[in-house]
């Protein structure tokens, strides 16, 4: 009979040594011969030997290049250790090297299922930095492009969850109620998918004619498609035993892992950075945050499906209260004047030449704007030395932090249960892994 | 041997070739059916582009697949991998053998041909390849025979999530084949017999089972899903978890060959319910068809056949793009502690119900069919909606969010 051998292999490294050698925890079970060594090739017996299988990166259920080692028990998952980095981009260094404007498009590609509210994420920090105070259109305009951007954020997490739990169908539903806000940001931006939307002090463009015929259309069809995929989903038998009791993380458990958005409102915890840190004025729009009993999948599933609701509530209501006016702050330093006056005034010229050539400068200082992002708590970070550079530029991704929190919920459970548990978390590795 | 024997063999080889190519072409059309019918139901619009509708679509795919390079995995049993494919194709096509497809057909010949000898045949030759005396259990006992072509697949590929998915494979076939055979034990139970052209005049002169044997027919409609491992029994394959499962390492027309053999199935899963439940090719509400046997009829009663088919396949292709899949645990909590338990109780009335409908003097026609449709009404409410407690066809506890 075999005894329980442990299987040497370079699955994680939980630190360095003194020698600065990585150290190697050893998968399995370890037996009393040695750690990490083979004692004997003989067969394994019949039931002795955990398996180890490597999903990742390439995989249809990891939802982009994230590299589960998961360690099984017959189906039972004993072990699971994410890996990340396939995707890193080094995008916080790269900011360190550009103006704030530059930074723009590399927050397109950090969250790249919803673009538009890592642009004014950013813009938001980089005028906190600068104390500046943006116009009302502006804000509302803003408003809209972080609730369509929620909207598409979850219209992708509901097709890819159902489609790990077999339902094929709704996620073809929802891709096409997500053509339609790409067609939107397409109408506004020139992009469908690397919109670059938010400058200092304004935006790019004001929103074009027709766009917001285009937006209150959405939102009528968005909520019959959501209607579709509700009587699909929501009360079918195999839907609900796939995701009840589930991965459950307590409202405890939930804070300590620092969990934000969906996945921390699903374990009962009332906090969502546009009710209790209000920005955009978020306080004068009429909606509700969705709060889970339990904190399972399913919860979590429910949270993220009323939430879209709630956003088409906020779209209406912004679209009803959108006020005339300039999109970008009257200052000449912060926003590039009109083409037609730089190229005929001269006062007008010397501030397009110095924007575009030496950057906007910042006053020396830090500064932290946290927004309300599809996935959770989306904060940017910038420490100024007051030039047009930031020193240091750092992001709070809520989909790194929130997969932290796999491990825990998934162990015990089986390798089915991982797959939901991983689609629930809903993370983007553009943005994991920076 | 005699001149009889010759053309019996004659007739059986020309069955077995024209059952062969018509299963042929119809697994090409059910591919294309399923791809259309699926776009259909997700708003897309389906291959449309290789000939008329895109009908030739397969015929395409089929010579890619014939083009391609063919892997085999280096750590692979070669034997066993190449071996796999036509395991799991060949049960699929067996089982057509034994099912009717049409009224008997006239065929009356006498022929004699140099070196071979004569040939004759006369009166009406049953539409199924064999006309054997264990029917029913012969499809049993071939069906529990595809399991291996799959376990195989998946041990003989040397990659974990393909032996996952042999593994997998073969708990739940093992365990829906017995939910399988129990599940028409009603039909021989009524029927009398287990060759299926009995099978066929017994509804006919009756009613037909499905509404004799409503619970019957669901169970036996659900096992022959699971048989089928088509969502939401799928699990085997999971895309999304074992990465197709049993099939990951193959390719070109070994990969087809399993495709192939999935649609076999659901061809003859759905032929073998129409047989059992919805009277194989009688037409209803008319005892024409079941006089002295004529072309027209045989013309007919296929096409009425074809049709009850064709109903089922879709019925297949409508669960496929609507259920999401069961978790492999559920499937065998569903299997063993569900379906097993409620069938045996189902037989165990069902018999105490024919021993009364008997002693009162009513053993076919109306009454009789009647009576037993109202055993099965209460039987089907007591099922799903006290037993099952709302879970399956509600949804468990369905909650609401707060806020």
């Amino acid at each position: 009979m075999g005894t329980k051998r442990t299987i040497e292999l370079e699955v994680a490294t939980s630190g360095v040594d003194a020698q600065g050698k990585a150290t190697r925890v050893p998968l399995g079970v370890a037996d009393q011969t040695g750690v990490g060594i083979l004692t004997d090739r003989e067969e394994p017996a019949l039931g002795g030997d955990h398996m180890l299988v490597n999903i990742g990166p390439q995989h249809p259920a990891t939802h982009g290049v994230l590299r589960l080692v998961v360690e099984l028990d017959g189906e039972v998952v004993v072990r699971v250790i994410p890996h990340i980095g396939y995707l890193h981009s080094g995008f916080e260094k790269l900011g360190e090297y550009r103006y704030y404007n530059q930074i723009v498009p590399l927050t397109d590609r950090m969250d790249y299922l919803a673009p538009m509210s890592n642009n004014v994420c950013l813009a938001l920090a980089v005028e906190k930095l600068m104390g500046i105070e943006i116009t009302e259109r502006c804000k509302v305009l803003r408003v809209i492009a972080c609730e369509l951007s929620r909207i598409i954020s979850h219209l992708v997490w509901l097709g890819t969850t159902s489609i790990d739990l077999g339902a094929f169908t709704p996620f073809l539903w929802c891709f096409q109620e997500r053509e339609r806000v790409y067609n939107l940001q397409e109408m506004w931006t020139g992009a469908r998918l690397t919109t670059s939307l938010t400058r200092v002090g304004g935006l790019m463009a004001d929103i074009p004619d027709g766009f917001t015929e285009g937006v209150r259309e959405f939102c009528a069809t968005l909520p019959k498609t959501m209607d579709e995929t509700d009587r699909l989903l929501t009360r079918n038998g195999i839907w609900c035993a796939r995701m009840q009791d589930i991965g459950i993380l307590t409202a405890e458990e939930a804070i300590n892992y620092s969990l934000s958005g969906p996945m921390l409102r699903a374990s009962g915890v009332p906090y969502d950075v546009r009710k209790d840190r209000p920005y955009l004025d978020y306080e004068t729009y009429d909606f509700e945050v969705p709060i889970g009993e339990k904190g399972d999948v399913y919860d979590r599933y429910l949270c993220r499906f009323e939430e879209m609701r709630q956003s088409v509530r906020i779209l209406q209501q912004a679209l009803d209260r959108l006020p005339d006016g300039p999109i970008n702050v009257d200052d000449s330093r912060v926003s590039l004047p009109p083409k037609s006056e730089a190229m005929n005034d001269m006062e007008a010229m010397i501030f397009h030449f110095k924007q575009v050539m030496e950057g906007i400068e910042a006053p020396v200082g830090e500064a932290y704007m946290p927004i309300e992002g599809p996935k959770g708590e989306l904060g940017y970070y910038f420490v100024s030395d007051g030039t047009a550079k930031p020193v240091r530029f750092r992001v709070r991704p809520p989909a790194f932090i929130n997969l932290a929190a796999l491990p825990k919920m998934a162990e015990g459970h089986l390798l089915s249960d991982l797959i939901a548990i991983n689609a629930s978390v809903d993370i983007v590795m553009g943005e994991v892994d920076r | 041997m005699t001149p009889e024997l010759k053309g019996f063999v004659l007739l059986s080889l020309i069955k077995i070739v024209v059952v062969f190519s018509v299963m042929m072409v119809g697994v090409m059309m059910v591919i294309w059916m399923e791809r259309r019918v699926s776009a259909w139901k997700q708003d897309r619009l389906g291959p449309n582009r290789v000939g008329p509708q895109g009908l030739l679509q397969s015929v395409a795919d089929g010579i890619k697949n014939f083009a391609k390079e063919d892997v085999i995995p280096e750590q692979a049993n070669k034997l066993l991998f190449v071996v796999a494919p036509a395991l799991s194709f060949i049960p699929a096509m067996l089982t057509f053998a034994v099912i009717p497809v049409a009224a008997p057909l006239p065929v009356d010949f006498d022929f004699t041909v140099p070196i071979l000898g004569q040939f004759v045949h006369s009166g009406p030759m049953p539409m199924m390849i064999a006309d054997l005396p264990i029917g029913m259990l012969f499809i049993v006992a071939v069906g529990s025979l595809s399991v291996y072509g799959i376990v195989l697949a998946g041990w003989s590929s040397a990659n974990k999530y393909s032996l996952l998915g042999g593994l997998r494979a073969s708990a739940q076939m093992v365990s829906y084949e017995v939910a399988l055979g129990f599940s028409f034990v009603g039909v021989l139970m009524l029927a009398g017999n287990v060759t299926l052209p009995e099978i066929v005049a017994h509804q006919q002169d009756s009613v037909w089972f499905v509404f004799a044997l409503t619970l019957g027919f669901i169970l036996f409609f659900v096992s022959n899903l699971a048989e089928t491992n088509r969502l939401p029994f799928d699990l085997p394959e999971t895309e999304s978890e074992l990465v197709t499962g049993f099939h990951t390492e193959y390719s070109s027309m070994k990969f087809a060959m399993f495709f192939m053999a999935e649609y076999t199935h659901i061809i003859t899963g759905s032929a073998l319910v129409a047989t059992l439940f919805l009277g194989g090719w009688d037409i209803p509400f008319t005892s024409w068809d079941s006089g002295d046997p004529t072309v027209l009829k045989s013309l007919l009663t296929l096409a009425f056949f074809a049709m009850k088919t064709l109903f089922f396949i879709y019925v297949f292709i409508w669960i496929r793009w609507t259920l999401p899949r069961f978790r492999f645990d559920q499937l065998m909590q569903l299997g063993w502690k569900f379906m097993l338990p409620v069938l045996l109780a189902y037989i165990l009335i069902l018999g105490a119900t024919v021993l009364v409908l008997d002693s009162i003097g009513w053993s076919s026609g109306l009454p009789y069919g009647a009576a037993l449709f109202v055993m099965n009404a209460v039987l089907v409410y007591i099922v799903f909606f006290i037993l099952d407690n709302n879970r399956l066809l509600l949804g468990r506890t369905h909650r609401k969010v707060g806020t």
